[in-house]
């Protein structure tokens, strides 16, 4: 096994700040392809790639496929919805049938959080975590940390606020970890009902208020807050969500410093964050979008190095 | 039963805390019974002799709380693999609860559990009916025909009680026939959706806790409305620190609560859960390490009355699933001796006899059942075992149908040698005593 | 046995080498008219960036400097161990029609050169393309010739031919080690 990432990426929480800091490095140069006229490398030509979607996902789907035919490999596209009860077919027969089709790599984005493991666990092919229940997203965590650090140069003292519905969200856990592990000071903001109720133990700051949290911040990563949450009386509307905890101009004008503000998409415009915020100067939204595609390519690059290593080359790059 | 031949138990530790017996020395059992225990007793001809040396003999345990699958499941478990399971784990008597389907809730069901488990000829098997229509929670079932075709306590179990007014009712309506109302402590809508213990293990792997106030709020109703009533509560898996509290509260007051805790919840934290191991599922879930203190502290110190398994067989295929999918549950009759003696007697926290009085006096008297005991003159329902002996868990070789178990590959100390009821031999592992 | 190293150009040599491959560069293509140079990552980057330097000084022409990192190219990527770093590529001008010239410093088995190739071709269409090395090692196994030679050196397999330079070893100087069998 000679792909510095080992087998899979499930999550960072697993990864050395080593193994995160070579991924950022290898997708910078990789950011190249996508300005070419012809936006294609051979390096993955031959390999085949399943995107295995369970849950309803346009934008990190398309990202993926974009990385993936421009390396040159075959994908194939596979939606599903639900868990494998309401499927029917159960995610081990998934997997089995998959690997007697000779998948060379599965993008796997699921429900339930385990449900990545769950299938590395069960086959050869490497897999890819796009999006495991509330666990961790961590291709959504590199590309805001490369988003970050191509803005900062640096994540070490950087100070970046995860704002909104900690609780339900696999982004804010694999920011936590990745920003942890590069050196950055990382805080919460939401409603408590929201945040998870241990957080104290996880290593950030908590603020109650988000004027205090734009107050101490580099950086804003607002995420999205989901219907449903309204709907299963975490809070009691969307309406004063935004008055109480929306990302709006007049606060960030209040700032002490520019605040850098990310999102993982999609947007509620007006709920979680106004449009003038996410149309603004500070905004670097489309510039997570940009990183997200080279992010997926340096992590397909670097999971496909699969093969027995020749004496000599058994070194780690520099 | 005349013209079975004697057994003589030859020189095992003989430990009976209901009658306050610690020592080397014999049992003989005649037509079912125990005939003459303690001392040397010489072997009447035609007698069989088993040699005990180097193992204890103790009045065979009985487990309050088990889930043996039959009717409705019988692809899981039934009456008779449970209950030749059970006396593969030292117990000459279970309690089956009544969450089948359909659910046991009148007096045919009852009779149906009773007469499987005669037929099944191993350990006995004493109904548990349950406590509304279909485990609804709605109307009151019928408590006294199902006692009167057997059933030894009423129970809703798998699901809690939601509505007090329910549980109250029951309490007093239960007081006419003797017999404990058992609760599954659990507030539904804290608990809903959870998967494991709501702590920082959840909050890292993305699953939804159940908070161990769900199961908290519930024991202190209940704990109230047995004051109330005057009618007997008991306490299903206990798991948490703060149920040891209250349950202590409830017996400073001399209300009638009695308590029982599960092998797992002596032994294991919420770190087993880590990878997301469906085996260390199950409802209430594993706890903190200090929950997980509290309880073995609350067994020394008498908090908790008796060990039960909650013996819980699953599928296979079901447990082989993303982790919040999974039913809740773990198998327990054959690892419940030797978890509790490698993880309460080995360490020093209790002793081997107030284990025993947690496995079977206790159970027995508590829901007035027949055991518990190695009185001249009581059925011979007894449990041989090797304290001390080391074997490797191997959920294959389980006579349970069920594989699903967190103990697999561990080695554990602790072994039953064999299990008889009514004098007859229900299990032997083929390891006679040789010191 | 312990390998023997000798230098086969100290720096003052580089240097010359350098400035005959500018001229010569010039000269084959008739002036500096749609010159691009596109120096291979590493050394040939640098190399490349010699070149031009001493083509301004002579021409007092500021030719386009480009810069190809061919590792997601690599014929060799699927048993060469854990995944190469990648460099950076940037061309500086649209190649259409253009007299490329890529600048390596050793030219060896020749699959490198044919990787560069391959990712030229997905920018444009140059009109013609032409090969500079530092170091024609000999030992190809692909038909790619080189149009502009530094010096040859001949080095058996199991030999390393080493080409340091100021920017990024400290010093200029092209070593040929040999090895302990081959």
């Amino acid at each position: 096994m000679t792909s510095p990432l080992g087998k899979d990426l499930l999550g960072l929480e697993q990864l050395t700040a080593g193994q995160i800091s070579l991924i950022l490095d290898t997708a910078v140069p990789l950011k190249e392809i996508s300005e070419r006229t012809i936006k294609k490398v051979p390096t993955l030509r031959g390999a085949t790639i399943v995107n295995l979607f369970f849950e309803a996902s346009t934008r990190t789907r398309i990202s993926f496929e974009f990385a993936e035919k421009r390396m040159s490999a075959d994908t194939v596209n596979v939606a599903s919805a639900g868990s494998s009860v309401s499927k029917g077919e159960t995610l081990v027969d998934t997997a089995r049938n998959l690997e007697a089709m000779r998948i060379d790599m599965v993008v796997i984005r699921h429900p339930a959080s385990g449900a990545a493991r769950f299938l590395a666990e069960r086959i050869e092919s490497n897999v890819i975590n796009a999006g495991d229940g509330t666990h961790e997203h961590p291709t959504q965590g590199l590309l805001d940390l490369l988003t970050l650090r191509d803005r900062f140069g640096t994540l070490k003292g950087k100070r970046i606020c995860l704002c909104g519905d900690v609780l339900h969200s696999r982004v804010a856990r694999s920011n936590i970890w990745g920003l942890t592990k590069l050196g950055a000071e990382v805080a919460v903001c939401g409603p408590r009902s929201l945040l998870p109720n241990a957080i104290g133990e996880m290593g950030v700051t908590v603020f109650d208020r988000i004027e205090a949290a734009i107050e101490w911040a580099d950086a804003l990563n607002v995420l999205r807050l989901q219907l449903e949450r309204m709907h299963a009386g975490y809070i009691p509307s969307l309406r004063e969500y935004n008055r109480v905890f929306g990302v709006t101009r007049e606060r960030l004008a209040r700032a002490p410093r520019d605040v850098l503000i990310l999102h993982p998409g999609p947007m509620n415009r007006g709920v979680e964050i106004d449009s003038d915020v996410a149309d603004g100067p500070h905004s670097v939204i489309l510039n997570q979008v940009t990183n997200g595609v080279a992010i997926r390519m340096a992590v397909l690059y670097l999971l496909s190095g699969n093969t027995p290593a020749l004496a000599d080359a058994a070194k780690a790059p520099a | 039963m005349s013209g079975a031949p004697d057994i003589l138990l030859k020189g095992g530790r003989l430990v009976d805390p209901s009658s306050k017996l610690d020592g080397t020395g014999d049992l003989l059992i005649r037509d079912g019974k125990i005939e003459s225990v303690g001392g040397t007793i010489a072997a009447p001809d035609g007698a069989k002799v088993i040699d005990c040396k180097g193992q204890v003999v103790a009045p065979g345990f009985i487990d309050v709380h088990s889930h043996l699958r039959e009717p409705g499941r019988e692809d899981v478990e039934t009456i008779a693999t449970g209950a030749r399971a059970a006396a593969a784990g030292g117990f000459t008597a279970v309690c089956a609860m009544p969450n089948t389907d359909p659910v046991t809730d009148n007096q045919a069901a009852v009779g149906f559990v009773l007469k499987q488990g005669r037929a099944a000829g191993a350990a006995r098997v004493y109904p548990i009916g349950a406590i509304s229509i279909g485990e609804k929670g709605e109307r009151l079932a019928e408590f006294g025909e199902m006692v009167g075709a057997g059933a030894i306590a009423v129970s809703d179990d798998g699901k809690p009680v939601v509505s007090s007014q329910l549980m109250r009712t029951a309490l007093e309506y239960a007081r006419t026939f003797g017999i404990p109302v058992a609760d599954h402590c659990e507030d539904p809508t804290l608990a809903e959706g959870g998967a494991m213990n709501e702590g920082l293990v959840s909050a890292r792997l993305g699953l939804k806790g159940i908070p161990s106030e769900a199961e908290e709020i519930m024991a202190i109703r209940d704990i109230l409305l047995a004051r109330r009533t005057g009618g007997h509560i008991h306490l299903c898996h206990m798991s948490t620190r703060g149920s040891v509290d209250l349950i202590r509260w409830g017996k400073d007051r001399n209300i009638r609560v009695t308590a029982e805790v599960c092998p797992h919840h002596l032994s294991l934290t919420e770190d087993a859960v880590d990878g997301y191991d469906t085996h260390a599922k199950m409802n209430p879930p594993l706890r903190s390490a200090d929950d997980v203190d509290a309880l073995q502290q609350a067994v020394k110190d008498g908090t908790i009355d008796v060990i039960a398994t909650d013996h819980a067989p699953h599928h296979y295929d079901e447990k082989e699933r993303e982790f919040s999918d999974a039913p809740n549950g773990i198998v327990g009759f054959e690892t419940a001796l030797a978890v509790n003696i490698t993880w309460l007697v080995k360490p020093g926290i209790i002793s081997l006899a107030t284990l025993i009085e947690k496995m079977s006096c206790a159970p027995a008297r508590l829901f007035h059942l027949p055991g518990g005991s190695l009185r001249r003159g009581a059925a011979a329902d007894i449990t041989v075992f090797d304290p001390a002996r080391d074997w490797t868990v191997d959920p294959t070789r389980f006579f349970t149908k069920g594989r699903n178990t967190p103990y697999a590959g561990r080695t554990l100390t602790g072994v039953v040698a064999c299990t008889l009821v009514d004098g007859r031999i229900v299990h032997n592992s083929g390891r006679e005593g040789h010191g | 046995m312990p390998n023997s190293s000798s230098i086969v150009l100290s720096a003052r040599a580089v240097e010359r080498t350098i400035t005959r491959m500018a001229d010569e560069i010039v000269e084959r293509n008739d002036g500096t008219e749609g010159l691009v140079l596109v120096g291979i990552q590493r050394r040939g980057v640098q190399i490349a960036g010699r070149i031009a330097a001493r083509i301004e000084a002579s021409e007092r022409v500021k030719v386009p400097l480009g810069a190809l990192d061919i590792t997601l190219y690599r014929d060799d990527l699927q048993t060469v161990g854990p995944r190469p770093v990648v460099g950076k590529t940037t061309l500086p001008v649209a190649l259409d029609g253009k007299h490329v010239v890529i600048v390596d410093d050793v030219l060896f088995t020749g699959r490198t050169i044919r990787a560069a190739l391959d990712e030229l071709a997905d920018f444009g269409r140059p009109a013609r393309v032409a090969l500079a090395v530092l170091i024609d090692r000999g030992g190809r196994e692909l038909p790619i010739q080189p149009d502009v030679v530094g010096t040859n050196v001949e080095a058996p397999r199991g030999a390393r031919v080493d080409v340091m330079v100021a920017e990024l070893d400290g010093r200029d100087e092209v070593v040929l080690t040999s090895g302990a069998g081959s």
